[in-house]
């Protein structure tokens, strides 16, 4: 199953550096609220400026964005796809404008997606080098001894980045290439998710005549777009509150090492004031967009707040709410969200990290007066994130809620090293027997 | 904090229309006015979203036709191929048609020989300089041209090739000469040497060339004589030995080519100079020194053979060789 695993992420990889050479990939935010999609043209331009510095765009200029397009989704919840056809409609309609926009056809897509119950393991190995040059068969050799754990059932890897060499005894090598050293250890960032839901989403692909180049989970990559570079070096918690989940990812030295999701959202505080006042949940979003805050003030009693509604009875479409009473509704479920974001942070063990940044971004921090409930959660250092600019991105998906989308470019733009950009060690089941073989030969003559 | 008044309500949330007992009592005014958004299109009802259909997803068939529209391949060929394929299309059917094509090409024609029959460019006449009048008369013989012709249709280079393909011609010139005139500057060839076969009598110029013919060796008794074989190849030869010869004046009859490899020189008295094949100069030179010195040709011989260089001979004729017997006999002292 692994090396099925790793056949298929290496063809995915396969097909991202195809995409590449043709210079055009689009990449595909599939949302619980809403389907974000933009499409990328690589024209290879310098990666820093002349003088070697990192410049206004961080490096991020390998690519251009050329098309952009949201639509509304539907057919997923909790970041999962549930309604297949609902679904790959949402995402026919973004890609459709997104080309249209690009005014050229796109192939390959890299996707996104937040649910799914991701899970962290933590993976180490260490194989013995004697002596000799660390090189790409070398690393790839401690990559396959990571010995991996009984993840279940119906469950894939989604990413498996080394996040940490050590050779002999100094740790925190990046990149151990062409030292020498007695032994080389690794240690692994492993995120699993359920299988199910990736073969919901490449399905969805596929039916849209596209191919998929590359699949990433969603606090991942708005972890890479909004927070600084400073914060990922650092170390900072990303917590991307999106629609019908919250992804919690934690950075350190630019490389994730810890990723999960709280499947609560933006799409519950608006159905808890569906609920609590009575009207639909597109009036509800609309309520919760205009007048939602979470800290209630004095003047908030007075302020009253139209509710509307379009079903005929004059005296039910014509009540109306104070502010104050709208805050009462939302703020629990947002402390509720924060709360459980707090409980997965301290399983983690984000309280022993030498930073704690906390950045908020995706849609549902756009509420008002968040960062005040954050803080008096999640501790003092929390700010709002918005992701990164890049190249070309059209100002209406600068917001936080595209952090995600934004960041998924980034990371096709520049991916990280996973396990399977790696070779395998050829000896793994032909050659070792043998050489077991003639070892036991020579001890015993 | 934000107030909230109806103006902070967005653009995209419409006025909705009145329920309720306002309603009707609006819909006695102008409730019209009211539903209506201001702005409307003409075409609007064929465009607008059918009832019932709320989902903006484009239909699976819409979403390939985009993409294939957007296919760089696809969009080159209906930019350029479609109305490439439409006007052979076009040129093609209308073609198709035999009457239509005659008519195309009779008209095209028709143009071509308005043009080409302007006076200006009509050739008149043809002048001939440099030819003698029977050779003139033969040019016009073989540029079989009726005045006036237009100077498109007038091949000069082939004109020129055919009359320098006449034997007397050496060189010509062939150009139309501004007024209409087609200008011909012939160069004759020279007879130099009058050439005995068995057919009868050649004249050739200095290359060997072909001039003419004579019925008589009377009629250029001015021009040496050669005969025999291939000798008109090598005429250039032949008149060097002849003005080798020049010193023995009218005693020289003429020049006989051997077996096509080498010359006699052949005088009057029937007597000839046996010329070698490699340098015949020379070797008459030498004959005529010994002649010069010991009249040797003003004696009663035969032939003088100077084929091998080393060993000249000579033959006597048979009276002087009879003539020598007797001496010898009446002497006595033979070998």
């Amino acid at each position: 199953m692994m090396t099925d695993l790793y056949q298929s992420q290496r063809a995915m990889r396969q097909m991202r550096q195809q995409a590449m050479q043709r210079g055009v990939v689009a990449v595909l935010d599939v949302g619980t609220s809403k389907v974000a999609c933009l499409v990328l043209r690589f024209d290879g331009t310098g990666r820093l400026s002349e003088d070697n510095s990192i410049g206004s765009l961080a490096g991020q200029t390998g690519f251009r964005v050329i098309g952009a397009a949201t639509t509304r989704s539907r057919g997923v919840r909790f970041g999962e796809i549930t309604a297949m056809q609902e679904t790959e409609r949402a995402i026919r309609t973004a890609l459709q404008a997104a080309q249209k926009m690009a005014d050229i056809r796109v192939d390959h897509v890299i996707a996104c997606f937040s649910g799914a119950n991701p899970r962290s393991y933590g993976l180490d190995a260490q194989v013995d080098l004697d002596g000799q040059e660390v090189t790409e068969a070398e690393i790839g050799r401690v990559l396959n001894a990571c010995d991996v754990p009984d993840y279940g059932a119906g469950r894939e890897v989604l990413h498996a980045q080394p996040v940490n060499f050590a050779l002999d005894n100094r740790s925190g090598l990046i990149d151990p290439r062409g030292q020498m050293g007695q032994t080389l250890a690794v240690d692994m960032h492993m995120l699993t998710v359920d299988a199910v839901a990736i073969q919901n989403l490449v399905r969805c692909v596929k039916r849209c005549d596209l191919e998929l180049a590359g699949i990433a989970n969603s606090a991942y990559v708005s972890g890479i777009s909004a927070l600084v570079e400073d914060e990922q070096e650092l170390g900072a918690a990303c917590i991307d509150m999106g629609g019908g989940s919250t992804g919690v990812s934690i950075f350190i030295k630019k490389h994730m090492i810890y990723a999960d999701s709280v499947r609560m959202g933006g799409d519950h505080v608006t159905s808890d004031i569906s609920m609590g006042l009575g009207v639909s949940t597109t009036i509800a979003e609309r309520i919760k967009t205009f007048n939602g805050g979470v800290h209630a003030t004095g003047a908030d009693d007075r302020d009253m707040i139209d509710i509307g509604g379009d079903t005929g009875d004059w005296e039910h479409d014509r009540r109306t709410v104070s502010r104050a009473e709208l805050i009462g509704i939302m703020r629990p479920r947002v402390e509720e969200i924060l709360e459980e974001v707090r409980l997965r942070l301290d399983a983690a063990g984000f309280d022993h990290m030498p930073s704690q940044q906390i950045v908020l971004t995706g849609g549902g921090s756009q509420i008002p007066g968040l960062d005040g409930l954050a803080s008096r959660i999640l501790g003092q250092r929390v700010r709002l994130g918005r992701p990164l600019r890049v190249h070309g991105l059209p100002q209406s998906a600068t917001g936080p809620g595209f952090s995600s989308a934004v960041g998924l470019a980034l990371f096709a733009a520049h991916p990280q090293d996973e396990w399977w950009d790696f070779e395998t060690p050829v000896d793994t089941s032909a050659v070792r027997p043998f050489r077991r073989a003639v070892r036991w030969f020579r001890e015993n003559w | 904090m934000r107030s909230l008044t109806a103006s902070r309500a967005p653009d995209a949330y419409r006025a909705r229309p009145l329920s309720g007992p306002d309603a009707t009592y609006q819909a006695v005014g102008n409730a019209k006015a009211q539903d209506d958004p201001k702005l409307r299109l003409r075409g609007d009802r064929l465009f607008r979203r059918r009832a019932g259909r709320a989902d903006p997803a484009p239909s699976r068939l819409s979403y390939r036709l985009q993409r294939w529209m957007l296919t760089p391949g696809i969009r080159r060929g209906l930019k350029i191929g479609l109305p490439l394929g439409a006007l052979a299309a076009a040129v093609g059917l209308f073609f198709a048609d035999d009457a239509r094509r005659d008519e195309l090409s009779a008209q095209v024609s028709g143009l071509i020989t308005a043009f080409q029959e302007r006076p200006e460019l009509m050739v008149k006449l043809m002048a001939i300089d440099g030819a003698s009048s029977g050779l003139s008369d033969d040019i016009r013989e073989v540029v079989p041209l009726d005045f006036p012709i237009s100077s498109w249709d007038l091949d000069v280079e082939q004109i020129r090739d055919t009359i320098t393909g006449l034997d007397p011609v050496k060189s010509a010139s062939v150009r139309i000469r501004p007024g209409g005139i087609l200008q011909v500057d012939v160069v004759e060839r020279q007879p130099v040497i009058v050439w005995r076969t068995r057919e009868g009598l050649d004249l050739l110029d200095e290359t060997g060339a072909h001039v003419a013919s004579i019925a008589r060796r009377t009629e250029r008794a001015d021009l040496p004589l050669i005969a025999g074989e291939g000798a008109d190849k090598h005429v250039a030869e032949a008149l060097e030995l002849l003005r080798t010869a020049r010193s023995l004046g009218d005693r020289v009859r003429g020049l006989l080519r051997v077996g096509e490899r080498r010359w006699d020189l052949v005088l009057d008295r029937n007597q000839r100079i046996m010329l070698p094949t490699e340098r015949p100069v020379r070797a008459l030179e030498r004959v005529l020194a010994v002649n010069e010195v010991q009249d040797l040709l003003e004696r009663d011989v035969a032939v003088v053979d100077m084929r091998l260089g080393s060993r000249p001979t000579i033959r006597m004729t048979e009276a002087a060789s009879a003539d020598w017997w007797n001496t010898k006999v009446t002497t006595g002292n033979g070998q």
